[in-house]
């Protein structure tokens, strides 16, 4: 008799065992995002409607593109800071080559992806045959990108964006079922999230981005071609700020400093989704998550009515505090 | 039996750094190109003339004294991404203590270089203590000080007195006070790194920081240590600015990108950014090619934009011509 009901509650303690592991196992940018996301719809009505959601999806979607295309680089080990200002020369070089003309869109979004791949390319080879660290070279790229970008218009772009370019950045699909109105943004957002998982955790892409992040020597000995293999991850990373780029615009017209700041955000966001600096670890999904919590986290400020300012000292307490989180949890288990 | 190995490794070193590093050559090589370009475009009217000259070490002493301290943070194999925002906030806080008031300078300079070696505290703390990466680490506390300065200042703030003034325009004989300073300060930072035993140690800790700590150093005090001198030598260029503009604004430290330059400089200077290589010399090298190459553009009326595009190639190039021949994959 009490055998039995130890025997029942020892396999309920077990349920319970593994139920906490499991719940130890979701990665902490999951909560921390629900908590933030519902103080923030509770403080703000518009948040509890779905309409209120896509529109805060819609612009959280361009960060989260460019978190999982910086993810692709960290994870291999490096670093691309040339992201933001490849943003800035997308929009401004779009204004310049649309010039008004609505035939042009097309044309426009096909040079401008050819121009992110000719970035990444560079960014690729210069790290992987020159063998300049990443931070340097994007770095080089970043001050590059952005001079082209502004001696080509002159520091004042001019023109606007035709209405069929702007359609990604704020456009809605109409009379979808269930969600009524999907922004286009988050559509393109989720297809390239569903590719990048693809890419990073099925394909031998993700596989050997991983172990070149984990040990570049200890890869190279086991066949991976390490170089191609960092080359095609700047050049993924590039073409996911051109689209970022397009986004942007879209969303929010043309201006020569859109870009400023944003390849930090990105680190940020995929430091607060989980991935390991200098290589070795990195999720698709939980990076999105990251975007997403952060873009919340500005709304939270936002709406407590702290001044503009306070957004950058908060976002730099935010990722000292993810990275000391991981740092000191990976120490304890050693 | 430690200290005489730590004294001998200390005598290689020195034995070391007084070969010139390559980058002077490479520095040879910008100065004929800009002689070229300057006898073509201006027939050679700029690099002949001596007040040019002079500016080319002036521009470079903003940058130079920075430069110095970025270099240790890097032989730690660490990074320091705040030297913008603490030069700003040095350049704020000091002018707007000031005030126009002579009375208050060693006040202001006081009060400043605590607040330097603060910062330069706490980011050696996350580091070490926190297992931060430096990158983030720093990068976090140049957001928080970025967003503390801009909630607080919104432009010109206070203004610094005419006797304050010598540091940026005082000439001792024909040359300027500031020259001596950055040259002070390279030299001390040379004494530092060559032949003191924290400067060996910490080669030890950017080499191999986990053979360091197990061969008995303080890896962490170390790094720390390395951290508040860069954050202090960006208070010094943080004064000399503000002594030149005569009052300090929030833009000043990251309108001179001195965060992202002064890492470009020191690994043009042949500091290796995995740590444990390097020197103040080569550094300094580093910060004249960017001088030379400022001044001439200036005096040849090249684009702005242009400038930023060019200068993207020159920090790319040169430090692909050491990394080229280097064995090991660069990440």
């Amino acid at each position: 008799m009490t055998t039995t009901t130890m025997a029942k509650s020892s396999r309920a303690v077990k349920v319970l065992n593994t139920i906490w592991t499991w719940i130890k196992k979701i990665p902490p940018v999951y909560p921390i995002f629900i908590l933030i996301f519902l103080t923030v719809g509770f403080l703000n009505p518009n948040y509890q409607t779905a309409n209120g959601i896509f529109v805060f999806l819609r612009r959280a979607s361009p960060l989260a593109i460019l978190a999982i295309g910086q993810m692709f680089v960290l994870s291999s080990g490096g670093f691309d800071l040339s992201m933001g200002s490849l943003v800035t020369f997308v929009i401004v070089g779009s204004s310049m080559l649309l010039n008004n003309d609505p035939e042009k869109a097309m044309i426009t979004i096909v040079i401008m992806l050819g121009v992110g791949v000719i970035v990444g390319l560079i960014n690729g080879v210069t790290v992987s045959f020159l063998k300049v660290p990443s931070l340097i070279v994007t770095l080089g790229m970043l001050l590059l990108v952005k001079g082209v970008a502004m001696f080509w218009s002159g520091g004042a772009p001019r023109g606007y964006f035709t209405d069929n370019f702007r359609i990604f950045g704020r456009g809605n699909i109409e009379n979808v079922p269930i969600f009524g109105k999907f922004p286009i943004a988050l559509l393109i957002m989720i297809v390239i999230a569903l590719l990048s998982y693809y890419l990073f955790h099925k394909s031998n892409f993700g596989k050997q981005i991983l172990a070149i992040g984990d040990n570049v020597r200890a890869s190279q000995l086991s066949g991976v071609r390490v170089r191609v293999i960092r080359v095609l991850a700047f050049v993924y990373s590039a073409l996911l700020a051109v689209v970022a780029a397009i986004l942007l615009g879209g969303y929010g017209g043309i201006s020569t400093n859109v870009g400023d700041g944003l390849e930090m955000q990105a680190v940020s966001a995929a430091v607060v989704g989980g991935t390991l600096l200098l290589g070795g670890k990195g999720s698709v999904p939980s990076v999105v998550f990251g975007a997403f919590t952060l873009e919340a986290l500005f709304n939270l400020l936002n709406l407590l009515g702290l001044p503009k300012p306070y957004k950058d000292a908060v976002q730099g307490l935010i990722i000292i505090g993810a990275v000391a989180y991981v740092a000191l949890s990976t120490r304890k288990k050693r | 039996m430690t200290t005489s190995s730590v004294s001998a490794n200390g005598f290689n070193k020195f034995l070391h750094s007084i070969r010139i590093p390559p980058v002077y050559y490479f520095l040879l090589v910008i100065f004929i190109g800009g002689a070229a370009l300057d006898f073509y475009f201006a027939d050679g009217q700029i690099l002949t003339n001596r007040a040019i000259l002079t500016n080319i070490f002036v521009r470079s002493v903003a940058l130079g004294i920075v430069a110095v301290g970025q270099t240790f943070v890097l032989i730690g194999a660490s990074i320091d991404l705040s030297v913008a925002y603490t030069i700003s906030m040095t350049a704020v806080m000091s002018s707007f203590i000031m005030q126009g008031d002579p009375t208050k300078v060693p006040t202001a300079i006081f009060v400043v270089f605590i607040i330097g070696a603060v910062i330069g505290l706490v980011n050696g703390l996350i580091i070490t203590k926190l297992g931060v990466n430096s990158f983030i680490a720093t990068l976090g506390t140049a957001l928080i000080l970025k967003g503390i300065l801009n909630a607080t200042f919104a432009n010109f703030t206070g203004s610094v007195p005419r006797s304050y003034e010598t540091f940026g325009y005082g000439r001792i004989g024909p040359i300027p006070i500031s020259i001596f300073v950055l040259l002070g300060v390279v030299l001390l930072g040379w004494f530092i790194l060559a032949r003191t035993k924290f400067g060996s140690q910490l080669y030890g800790v950017g080499g191999n920081s986990e053979v360091a700590r197990l061969s008995g150093l303080r890896t962490h005090r170390v790094l720390i240590g390395a951290h508040v001198i860069c954050s202090l030598t960006a208070v010094l260029t943080g004064l000399f600015i503000v002594s030149r503009l005569r009052a300090g604004a929030p833009w000043i430290g990251p309108d001179g990108v001195y965060d992202l330059e002064s890492v470009a400089t020191t690994v043009i200077g042949g500091t290796a950014l995995s740590g444990g290589k390097g020197g103040v010399w080569g550094t300094l090298g580093g910060v004249l090619i960017f001088g030379v190459i400022d001044t001439l553009f200036n005096q040849l009326g090249v684009n702005p934009f242009l400038k930023n595009v060019l200068r993207g190639v020159i920090i790319i190039l040169a430090v692909a011509s050491y990394t080229l021949r280097s064995k090991r994959e660069a990440a």
